[in-house]
């Protein structure tokens, strides 16, 4: 005989407006197995949770049931709270009368208490039944594996790295530093990008707990969250030093915990912009190779002849905001580096005259809406409002046709030079990758974050972590900071003891196991496999979700889930057939 | 290969010559171009508000005129083409306004015919290369320019003829008849169109800048798929203030230069009409 207690909660009058929550309690307290029954207001509250713990230690009972809320809800809650009295919480169960009764029958409360009857004696016979369970405790490779070597994946690694863990940096290219690398200066204060990234790569080529990866890319990905194996092809890097001499690429199996996914960006291609003459005007160039021509070293001089322009277009948002030819989303970063760009220009020549054409000027940002004005008001940057509908070339000049909406006039500008604030679009490998990973991207290409609000470095695949703009548009600051959350992400997950997994998975009565595979073809999570050696089907517990799937598909019933046993179940189901008999 | 035909009003009168270069080469090359029985105007507008389904009737008509005839049917006017692709499209998309004009004209028009403009039957059957074989007098040095306007590319996402924005599909016909095709920035601009009916300064003023920016880039002759772009081009070079500046250019269509080019007799290039006379570039 089982000594069973019953909490039947009001949830307010979510349930007992519907549902007659005394009649429950009694009723179902008849059954012998039950020894305790009662209802209250929010079984949640802290008062709510007393009631059970003082009922467990008072009735000495070996199991509980819940009747309230969806156990999504609160099965941790009241595991919880029975836990805390010593029962095993395992035994303590959901019987869902809310959003499976009392919600969708408040037209016939009768026919609902009827229902919530039979709810919480199905779990009367299922608890009865219930074996204590231990959580499992699977280990965690402490290891990270940070995919992509510019600024964001730089941050990552370094921030694992110096909190004593070691990472391998994988990067496609032959060097450090991502796009960044072929900046200029950055906006707010001109900073010189080359000398803030050197300090970076620096430090992240003479870590000793980072293992640079050059030319290299990630083929595969197997295991779960604190065991993956990576396949990585790649050249190392000859550490000290920044003599990066590249060796042939040597395929190799990683063992990491966590990965970071830091893949950033890849320009609009120039060619997608022929209404801008995009790919067959030479003096019509992007942001980036504008960018080049301002750095240290580069030389600001226009493509066809080697003239240093005098005058200059910017055109914002060139493939962005087009839903029909380009791309619907902000790259959000132009309007910020197109008056860098202009401001850099006019220090370089003083007496040329820069225009730029915009739709509207987003620079949302601390700081970011004052250099604007800078570049309007100090730096006589003429701002066209207006979108540009064509560019061409006449005679050795580029002839940019536009509108000034505020004038209310079509608006004809001959320059020497124009500069094409391209969108940001994933980078090219961005979905193969996200192939191999398993993770999810958006119809762009970007990286899916797990909760836009919540979980915004996070993917839906557990242990793999987002930073940068893979993920989204971003500037180097937004990219370092996520690269900082994920990072502490990564942290959270080392810093475990182990891997706490649910006990509540699928295991194997090998006696009764014939090695078909039907449990193998079946899995949607790759958390079965016929054991090489003895011949019998074996779970990965820390895959399993307990789907089910695989108990279903045994002809041998040797497929189970623990406190799901089939004897189990089919009393559940006998209770039902009897009632309604 | 048989294909109905539709040539569309101004094929039977402003643009014969179109029509008449247009069913010869289409017959040198194998073509049969079968005029649909009976047809009607196209409206010659497509209706920019989304529910004139009035402005549908009169092309739902010509299409279902075709369907009784076959799979295809090709047109040379540029404004009945885009015309009746859009509205083909739209029937196709919107069975809703499908069932709607149907009920009013009392024809069950199904949606199916592939309306083609004869550029994209010849790009795809001869092809560039089987009509470069078949040009027995090739148009060597002439500097022709591929003026495409707007209606026969635009919306591209309904008619799918060729990128508007940087289209080939002039240039490469060109290239196969021997001649050299003028890239030139105004090719795909606006030559004002209708608004010549109402408003003809607008107009002169852009076909003024589009013949110029021709002239600029070396071009001896304009070679359109539209009869009003032809007219806009041609007509103010001799009639108006505007055009007389400068040297005129004669402004032609495609068929007629594959006319040229294939060796057919001088009354199938329909060459007569034209305000600034082309004539004297093909004679020898």
């Amino acid at each position: 005989m089982s000594r069973i207690g019953l909490f039947v909660c009001h949830c307010g009058i979510n349930i007992a407006a519907t549902v007659d929550v005394e009649r429950v309690a009694e009723v179902v307290g008849r059954d012998s197995h039950v020894v305790f029954a009662t209802d209250y207001k929010y079984m949640c509250s802290d008062p709510g949770q007393q009631l059970i713990k003082d009922a467990i230690v008072e009735h000495g009972l070996d199991g509980v049931i819940v009747a309230a809320c969806s156990p999504g809800m609160h099965e941790k809650t009241f595991r919880a709270t029975a836990a805390a009295v010593g029962l095993n919480p395992y035994r303590c169960e959901i019987a869902n009368i809310r959003e499976q009764c009392s919600w969708v029958h408040q037209e016939e409360p009768e026919r609902a208490t009827e229902k919530a009857i039979e709810i919480v004696r199905t779990m009367v016979e299922k608890v009865r039944r219930d074996e204590d369970l231990v959580p499992f405790e699977l280990p965690i490779t402490r290891r990270a594996l940070v995919i992509g070597g510019g600024v964001a994946g730089l941050e990552a690694a370094l921030s694992i790295a110096s909190a004593g863990y070691p990472v391998v940096l994988v990067e496609r290219e032959g060097y450090l530093g991502g796009k960044m690398a072929r900046l200029s200066g950055t906006y707010l204060n001109f900073e010189a990008a080359p000398d803030l990234l050197q300090q970076r790569v620096g430090r992240v080529l003479n870590h000793p707990n980072i293992r640079v990866l050059l030319n290299a890319q990630v083929t595969g990905l197997e295991g779960y969250v604190g065991n993956f194996k990576a396949e990585v092809s790649g050249s190392r890097v000859q550490i000290p030093g920044s003599n990066l001499k590249p060796e042939a690429p040597k395929p190799e199996t990683l063992e990491v915990g966590a990965v970071v996914v830091a893949t950033g960006w890849d320009p609009y291609p120039l060619e997608r912009l022929p209404e801008y003459g995009g790919g067959r005007v030479p003096d019509v160039i992007d942001g980036l190779a504008f960018e080049e021509m301002l750095r240290p070293g580069g030389e600001l001089r226009r493509p066809s002849d080697g003239r240093v322009p005098r005058e200059v277009v910017f055109v914002q948002c060139a493939g962005s905001r087009d839903p029909e030819r380009g791309v619907s989303y902000c790259s959000k970063v132009c309007c910020m580096y197109v008056a860098k760009q202009a401001m850099m220009f006019k220090e370089r020549v003083p007496e040329g005259q820069a225009y730029v054409f915009y739709i509207d000027i987003r620079s949302a940002g601390k700081g970011y809406d004052e250099y604007v004005q800078r570049a309007m008001e100090q730096h006589d940057v003429l701002y066209l409002r207006g979108k540009v509908s064509k560019i061409f070339r006449r005679g050795g000049r580029v002839v940019v046709w536009g509108a000034d909406t505020l004038a209310g006039r079509p608006v004809e500008v001959e320059v020497d030079l124009v500069v094409l604030a391209t969108a940001m679009l994933p980078s090219r490998g961005a979905i193969p990758l996200a192939q191999t990973l398993h993770i999810q991207t958006d119809g762009y290409g970007f990286y899916n974050e797990a909760h836009p609000k919540l979980r915004p470095v996070e993917s839906l695949t557990a242990g793999i972590f987002l930073a940068g703009a893979g993920q989204g548009p971003k500037d180097i600051p937004e990219a370092v900071a996520q690269a900082g959350g994920a990072a502490a992400k990564v942290l959270q997950l080392f810093a475990q003891e182990a891997m706490v997994q649910e006990p509540t998975v699928a295991y194997v009565v090998e006696e009764l196991c014939a090695a078909c595979g039907a449990c193998v073809a079946v899995c949607p999570y790759e958390a079965r496999e016929i054991h090489p050696v003895r011949g019998i089907a074996t779970v990965n517990a820390a895959l399993c979700q307990t789907c089910g799937a695989c108990v279903v598909a045994c002809p041998n019933k040797a497929s189970r889930i623990h406190n799901w046993e089939p004897g189990q179940v089919l009393a559940m189901a006998d209770v039902l057939t009897e009632m309604s008999s | 290969m048989r294909v109905s035909y539709y040539p569309g009003c101004t094929l039977s009168t402003k643009a014969r010559g179109y029509d008449r270069s247009g069913r010869a080469v289409a017959a040198a090359l194998g073509v049969e171009l079968v005029e649909l029985p009976e047809w009607q105007c196209c409206g010659a507008t497509f209706p920019l508000a989304t529910d004139n389904s009035l402005a549908l009737i009169a092309p739902t008509r010509v299409l279902y005129q075709a369907e009784q005839a076959g799979e295809q049917v090709a047109a040379l006017c540029a404004i009945c083409y885009h015309v009746l692709k859009r509205t083909q499209t739209t029937l196709e998309r919107d069975l809703e306004m499908r069932e709607r004009i149907n009920w009013f004209t009392e024809q069950e028009y199904q949606g199916r015919v592939r309306v083609v403009h004869l550029l994209e039957l010849l790009r795809d059957e001869p092809g560039w290369d089987g009509l470069a074989e078949r040009v027995t007098r090739p148009l060597k040095g002439l500097r022709a320019a591929p003026y495409y306007g707007c209606l026969l590319l635009r919306p591209y996402d309904e008619i799918r003829l060729d990128d508007p924005e940087s289209p080939t599909i002039l240039h490469d016909l060109l290239r196969a008849l021997g001649a050299e095709p003028v890239d030139f920035p105004y090719n795909v601009e606006c030559c004002g169109s209708y608004i010549t009916v109402k408003e003809p300064k607008i107009s002169e003023t852009m076909s003024r800048d589009i013949v110029a920016s021709a002239r600029e880039h070396g071009a001896q002759v304009i070679v359109t798929a539209c009869p009003l772009c032809q007219f806009n081009l041609d007509y103010p070079q001799r009639e108006t203030e505007f055009g007389r500046s400068g040297e005129e250019i004669p402004v032609v269509y495609f068929t007629q230069l594959m006319a040229v080019a294939l060796g057919l007799p001088e009354e199938d290039w329909g060459l007569e009409e034209y305000y600034v006379d082309p004539r004297p570039l093909f004679r020898d």
